[in-house]
């Protein structure tokens, strides 16, 4: 059987948010293709981790535990992995659009001449026929992503050269307990048959990890701003109006690309995807890569100057205005009737 | 030893960073035409991190090296004016439809060409595509370690490299030997600006395509080798043709979408303080705020 396989990441011994989203992701595919879903966990001291992941539906764990493999160093990793899948020939490998993700998986897809889609938005099972060879292809990864321009989705597929490997960033999919009593088993690795001494040419001398701050992710209510806002400077009202509200402020990318904001609040396919229940776009013109980071926000209003920017067709409230002139009366509306 | 051989990969991309609505075609995709072709920024990153090491060890020599159509020969020369040395354009019809896996195997073909190197800098990822997959995958055809997401040049001489990475939620400084290839970060220094006298020097290279649209420089640049722009084609990198294009590249488009936009009954307000303030009440009223 060809199953589907999950990079799992780890800090401090806790698998990532990210990897249990990809887990529960990976679990649906399994089911669809009546398959098995397979983990991948590379560290040190990983005594009882599988524990923390079978509830996800995790029918095998792969674990390679050794002191060297602690913090991730990409060749000895890629070497695990490679072979891992090498052996076990999966149909389709899941990781994390990370920094860690994407420092692996495009080494992986190299050294295993197989496709890689970075940033998927979506991933279902489909099917594909090529006229002219008349060839049929039955159950092959869809791996959808907002392209380039415009409002284009691009379905990209991998039909002959497997595995089928995409990258998902964090909370793009969701995280679902598949049953908390699930068993699967445990396959332990024996490091020095997967590594080399040359894997570990590269040496970490200082790491400085924290928490990230700026938590977009978990807000109820999102102020973001795009380039319509126009400065770093009017991008003030925004916080404040974000602070009165108890919200959080986020931004476009091109808002992030001029320096109004910070990389760490950009919202879309290639920043964070949110849901909140309430999302102001201000001076957002709602291009496909944001909307696909904020669509499911329960509501949407949208501050922007043009009648017919995109992002109004998905709002609940257009405020036909401009920014720096509409927030203050709305903090002033606010002040006056929240009493 | 007194300098480092170094190759800096760039790419040419259309300015996606501000598409405004003037380059907004009628159904609702992006007219390219009208983008300006620009060095990709995080490129230009690279670019800088080289030309720190070739402050440190002024016998250096930097090559700029891209794979695109012929007018990527442009963002050679702008290397050229910010201190490289010397370019390398990779082009050819049968590159077209190159998935990442493809271009990297033609990018890493082109390295074994040029054989001799110490050091390979690429911008993180390219901004039409974001992908950040063409570093990493050069770095495995060529057997050599990587480096992503550099932010700043440590240290270096003979024996290593020391760089610091920007990860997603902190910075870890490593160690290694070469040659390595790093993938730099957006975060790393700015480009220097370009220079008048590298400007003076070498506006007037060409590559040979350049050269047979435009004949009057030819006795010139004869007459100056440092002016010509090397040129490789599918059989200068010596690459075998299934590892290319479509038939190399894995990933395929099955289709593309356009989203027709449904609108949903959405509620339009005036910035008029009647309805501005009509809009909060209601909002506090269904308990969405307050
Ligand atoms: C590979 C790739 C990945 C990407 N990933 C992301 C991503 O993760 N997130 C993201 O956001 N984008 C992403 N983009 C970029 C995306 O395509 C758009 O370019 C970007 O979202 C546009 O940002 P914007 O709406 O702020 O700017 P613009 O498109 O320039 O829109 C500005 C809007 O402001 C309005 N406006 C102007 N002045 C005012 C005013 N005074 N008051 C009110 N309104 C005003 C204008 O009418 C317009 O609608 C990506 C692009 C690519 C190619």
């Amino acid at each position: 059987m060809r199953n589907v396989f999950v990079y799992c990441e780890l800090e401090d011994n806790i698998i990532a948010d990210v990897s249990l989203e990809l887990l529960t992701k990976g679990k649906s595919l399994a089911s669809q293709l009546n398959c098995k879903l397979e983990a991948i966990v590379i560290g040190s001291n990983l005594n009882e981790i599988d524990k923390q992941i079978y509830k996800y539906g995790v029918d095998k764990v792969h674990l390679a535990d050794d002191k060297r493999l602690y913090p991730y160093l990409t060749l000895p990793h890629t070497s695990i992995v490679t072979k891992i899948l090498n052996d076990n020939n999966p149909q389709i490998v899941l990781f994390g659009a990370t920094s860690i993700g994407r420092d692996i998986a495009p080494r992986v897809a190299s050294s295993l001449r197989c496709g890689l889609t970075a940033d998927c938005t979506s991933l279902v099972i489909g099917d594909h026929y090529v006229k002219k060879d008349e060839k049929e292809y039955k159950n092959l990864l869809y791996q959808i992503r907002p392209a380039f321009g415009g409002n284009i989705i691009a379905t990209i597929i991998n039909p002959d050269m497997h595995p089928q490997m995409a990258t998902v960033r964090e909370g793009v999919m969701k995280m679902e307990v598949f049953n908390e009593t699930y068993k699967g088993e445990i396959k332990q690795i024996n490091v020095a048959d997967y590594v080399s001494d040359t894997d570990f040419v590269l040496e970490i001398i200082e790491r400085h990890i924290e928490k990230s701050k700026i938590n977009i992710k978990g807000a109820s209510i999102i102020i973001a701003g795009g380039y319509g806002v126009g400065s770093k400077e009017n991008f003030k009202v925004l916080y404040e109006l974000a602070n009165i509200l108890g919200a959080e402020v986020g931004g476009s990318r091109a808002a992030v690309d001029a320096g109004f904001i910070e990389h760490e609040r950009q919202i879309g396919q290639t920043g964070t995807t949110v849901r909140p229940k309430l999302y102001i776009a201000c001076g957002i013109s709602g291009a496909v890569q944001h909307r696909v980071g904020m669509e499911e926000s329960a509501m949407i209003v949208s501050i922007n100057t043009d009648k017919n920017a995109p992002i109004n067709s998905i709002a609940d409230y257009n405020i036909h205005g401009n920014v720096a002139e509409v927030l203050p009366k709305l903090i002033h509306f606010y002040k006056k009737n929240s009493k | 030893m007194n300098g480092f051989k170094i190759v800096v990969l760039a790419k040419q991309v259309p300015d996606t960073r501000n598409v405004g609505k003037d380059a907004m075609k009628e159904d609702g995709t992006v007219n390219r035409a009208v983008l300006p072709a620009i060095f990709n920024p995080e490129d230009l990153n690279a670019l800088e991190l080289a030309l720190q090491v070739k402050d440190k060890y002024p016998e250096s020599v930097i090559t700029v090296l891209t794979m695109g159509p012929p007018r990527a020969a442009e963002i050679i020369r702008e290397g050229l004016y910010r201190g490289a040395n010397n370019g390398i354009l990779i082009t050819d019809r049968k590159f077209a439809g190159s998935d990442t896996l493809a271009t990297s195997y033609a990018i890493s073909q082109a390295i074994k060409k040029i054989k001799d190197y110490d050091l390979i800098f690429a911008g993180r990822q390219a901004i039409d595509g974001d992908t950040a997959q063409v570093g990493p995958q050069v770095a495995e055809k060529l057997k050599i370690p990587q480096i992503t997401y550099a932010e700043e040049l440590k240290e270096i001489n003979k024996d290593k490299i020391i760089i610091k990475r920007r990860l997603e939620r902190g910075v870890e400084t490593v160690s290694c030997q070469m040659p390595v290839l790093i993938t730099v970060h957006s975060s790393a220094d700015d480009c220097r600006p370009r220079h008048a006298k590298f400007l003076m020097k070498y506006k007037h290279a060409r590559t040979n395509s350049e050269l047979e649209e435009n004949n009057e420089l030819k006795d010139l640049i004869n007459n100056r080798e440092y002016l010509k722009i090397t040129e490789w084609n599918v059989v200068d990198i010596e690459a075998d043709i299934t590892y290319l294009g479509l038939s190399g590249s894995p990933t395929k488009v099955k289709n593309i979408e356009n989203i027709v936009l449904q609108s949903k009954e959405a509620k339009n307000l005036e910035s008029t303080d009647q309805d501005l303030e009509s809009f909060i009440i209601e909002l506090i009223e269904n308990h969405t705020i307050g």
